[in-house]
């Protein structure tokens, strides 16, 4: 901020202050808010928002990122997993499964090796299965058994799941398969009980629609909490927050201009992502935008005061990037629900996520996308919100009186 | 032998880092609670599930299927649902993951060999667990199915497929999360202190200072890469500790060939990290540049979801990711008893990393000195 700013603040302030003494005293805070001057910090504010690169990244540079990494990195859909496979028996029968693996859409065969070769691929995690069929497999076939063993690597634990139960589907296909060609009733008779499967909101299960949405909740809460951490921690750190608070503005104005243009900043930004990820992702979108929008407004208010609060309470730029990592960004990350399941967590961390306001943001943005309007939903988790945000307003405020004082 | 000027300006580098209490707390402090806190929390696991179920059927064994599923390990509670209605309240708000719908004659087809359909409706917003959970009931569908014609499944010999899990018998998450954790977390701490050195002295002003010092651009650089690589040091000592003693996770492999690829790990990370210094001007923009870079770091090394599951374009940017390697090496060691060979095969892409990274940086430096 300029001396010229300040001064300019500071006049209009005294000027226009039509408020007499003893109520001044009374109510410091709502009196002192002059138009003028909260147009030009704000102003003030925004032009250096703006002007520095690093905002336009991770404002703008940041979703499109996330959005491509969510969008084609993190694939929890099983792609073609490659394996290797032994075959040790030699008859017509082994051969063909062998063959009907390798046309397999779940594996990609890339090795046929002695499992002792095989092994070694496994532990250096070129193949992440291997299939032994073996010897004497076409006789056990041919007398109404055949059994194939499949090794799966654990390190992978998920893949390793899937590994087990496609090697199996992919063999009881080729019994079946074989047992049509040569005439005979198949084995496998109608199930005595079976589930039919039905998925509401995303019939095809794509991961993507999934994670998609969850792009919103980081990016709002980088711009909300890291980025405002930040920027108000360099103003303490080199002592231009202690010369804007020698000025006559209130505390409320003060933390509104810090605050305003970053909440603006972030719904351009959560805009942009639902806009790409409607066009871009087709990722359906069957709520309304001014849900969307209300929904993002409220979530901001808890991550743009969590950010203060680091600011007020570390005055330290390092500190505060490091505090902002640990409390806000990777708990939304991985304590929201977004990635993982907050149900499968051990019941002390599940009592954690009820403390990471992302919780309430995440099933909001997937219902908004996914489902529709339902402000069931919305209103509770909204109220927490609210609720958080007050808190982290409040004891902001709190520190950063006591720091100035 | 390390000239006087070199010892004194990894000094001074160590003291800009550590001279600060809170830095040194912020330092300390959060990878050990990370270990704990995302440690357990990152699983892809599904457990602890609500399901909602709506029974139309009065006889034995629909009951019988809900017995089942309410005494599943993975199953917490079962809301019984009365109609249409609140299925429908029930899945918009997520109060259940899935609904199992039985139908009148559920019973009726089962017993006379018709075969009895669940109707079973999952929450496709969270695509992934709703897949698993459905995995779950197709498996309690053929235990209670078998239960109910033991005489037609017996079979000679029966064909199958003995599935075995090497590395990780039953397949348990933590195992991998661990190992995985040591390469998520070192290059956190290792990349926030590296991106911070450079810019923060342009940031003071002091790098004009240390232009005009005696000091050569190497030995500056040198002296910056060493608080890095020694905290990314620590952090995963601790790990090495605490993760077989907390949480029984077999450590097979060398511990040696562990550090021994960690040095090469920490070179690459500080490489990365001191470009996003060098191009920084400002501190902010140095923590928000090694913010964007973090991310992909940690999205594509495999850990989110494994690297083999990426478009072939994305698994060959997934290489040029230092974190990728050391994660090989990580889990390969703690649960696969990696033999030096195979470790080796992954140093070599880090040392590659590293020289490229800290002479661009190097180059970069020098020209920024006008």
């Amino acid at each position: 901020m300029s001396p010229q700013d300040i001064a300019h603040a500071g006049g209009t302030g005294q000027s226009g202050d039509p408020v007499g003494d003893a109520q001044r005293g009374r109510r410091q805070f709502e009196s002192r808010v002059d138009m003028r001057r909260f147009l030009a910090l704000l102003g003030k504010e925004s032009r250096q928002i703006l002007r520095d690169p690093s905002t336009a990244l991770i404002a703008f540079v940041l979703p499109l990122l996330l959005l491509f990494l969510f969008g084609y990195g993190v694939n929890l859909d099983t792609a073609r997993t490659r394996i290797g496979i032994d075959q040790r028996d030699h008859s017509q029968e082994a051969s063909s499964l062998a063959h009907d693996f390798a046309a397999s859409r779940w594996f990609d065969v890339v090795d046929a090796q002695p499992i002792a070769t095989l092994g070694r691929e496994l532990v250096a995690g070129q193949i992440r299965g291997i299939i032994v069929i073996p010897d004497g497999f076409g006789r056990d076939v041919a007398g109404g058994g055949g059994t194939i063993q499949v090794i799966a690597d654990g390190a992978l634990p998920n893949m390793a799941g899937f590994i087990g139960g496609y090697a199996d589907g992919v063999r009881a296909n080729w019994m079946t398969q074989r047992a049509l060609e040569q005439g005979q009733a198949t084995t496998e008779r109608n199930p005595a009980i079976r589930v039919e499967h039905r998925y509401w909101f995303n019939p095809e299960l794509t991961s993507r629609f999934f994670l998609v949405p969850g792009s919103i909740a980081v990016v709002m809460t980088m711009i909300g909490t890291l980025l405002t951490a930040l920027v108000v921690a360099r103003e303490w750190e080199r002592g231009t927050l202690e010369g804007l608070m020698a000025t006559p503005i209130g505390m409320g104005e003060f933390i509104a201009t810090k605050v305003v243009p970053y909440f603006l900043l972030g719904l351009c930004s959560m805009a942009l992502c639902a806009l790409l990820e409607i066009f871009l992702f087709d990722v359906p979108f069957r709520g309304s935008p001014p849900a969307l929008l209300a929904i993002s407004a409220v979530f901001l208010l808890p991550a743009l005061g969590q950010g203060l609060l680091i600011s007020a309470a570390t005055r330290n730029q390092f500190v505060a990037s490091q505090i902002a990592l640990l409390t806000a960004f990777l708990p939304t990350m991985l304590l929201s629900g977004f990635l993982f399941e907050i149900d499968s967590m051990p019941a002390p961390i599940r009592l954690l996520t009820y403390l990471v306001p992302a919780r309430y943001l995440i099933p909001q943005l997937q219902t908004v996308f996914l489902a529709g309007d339902d402000w069931q939903l919305f209103i509770p988790d909204m109220a927490m919100l609210l609720g958080f945000g007050t808190f982290f307003f409040a004891i902001a405020v709190k520190v950063t009186r006591r720091r100035v004082a | 032998m390390i000239s006087v000027r070199l010892k004194s300006i990894i000094v001074k580098e160590l003291w800009a880092i550590l001279r600060d209490p809170r830095t040194r707390i912020t330092l300390l402090v959060p990878p050990i609670v990370q270990l704990a806190i995302f440690g357990f929390a990152t699983t892809l696991e599904v457990k602890n599930i609500t399901l909602g179920v709506l029974n139309h059927d009065s006889g034995a064994w629909s009951h019988e299927v809900i017995q089942r599923v309410a005494g599943s390990p993975n199953v917490a509670r079962i809301i019984a649902l009365q109609s249409d209605e609140q299925v429908r309240q029930a899945m918009d708000r997520q109060r259940v993951i899935a609904v199992l719908r039985f139908e009148s004659n559920f019973s009726g087809n089962v017993t006379s060999g018709r075969g009895g359909v669940i109707g079973m409706i999952s929450d496709g917003r969270r695509s992934n667990a709703a897949q698993i959970v459905s995995g779950y009931l197709d498996q309690i569908a053929v235990q209670v199915g078998a239960s109910v014609a033991p005489v037609q499944m017996r079979a000679a010999a029966p064909p199958g497929s003995i599935v075995l899990n090497w590395f990780n018998r039953n397949l348990d998450y933590l195992w991998f999360t661990m190992p995985a954790l040591i390469a998520i977390i070192s290059a956190i701490s290792a990349m926030s202190v590296v991106a911070q050195s450079v810019a923060r002295e342009r940031e003071l002003g002091t790098y004009d200072q240390l232009m005009v010092s005696p000091l050569r651009v190497g030995e500056i650089l040198v002296g910056k890469m060493v608080p890095p690589v020694l905290i990314g040091t620590f952090v995963t000592t601790v790990y090495v500790i605490l993760i077989p003693l907390l949480f029984a996770v077999p450590l097979t492999g060398s511990v040696a060939l562990l550090y021994a690829a960690l040095v090469f790990y920490l070179l690459a990370l500080t490489g990365v990290g001191m470009l996003v210094s060098v191009l920084s001007a400002t501190q902010q923009q140095a923590f928000l540049g090694m913010f964007l870079v973090a991310i992909p770091l940690i999205l594509l090394s495999g850990y989110a979801s494994p690297v083999d599951n990426m478009p072939g374009w994305l698994q060959a940017i997934a290489h040029l990711d230092p974190a990728t390697y050391f994660l090989r090496v990580t889990t390969g060691v703690f649960l696969k008893a990696m033999p030096a060979r195979d470790v080796l095969d992954n140093c070599w892409p880090l040392a590659l990393i590293c020289v490229v990274t800290l002479s661009a940086s190097a180059l970069l430096f020098r020209s920024r000195m006008e």
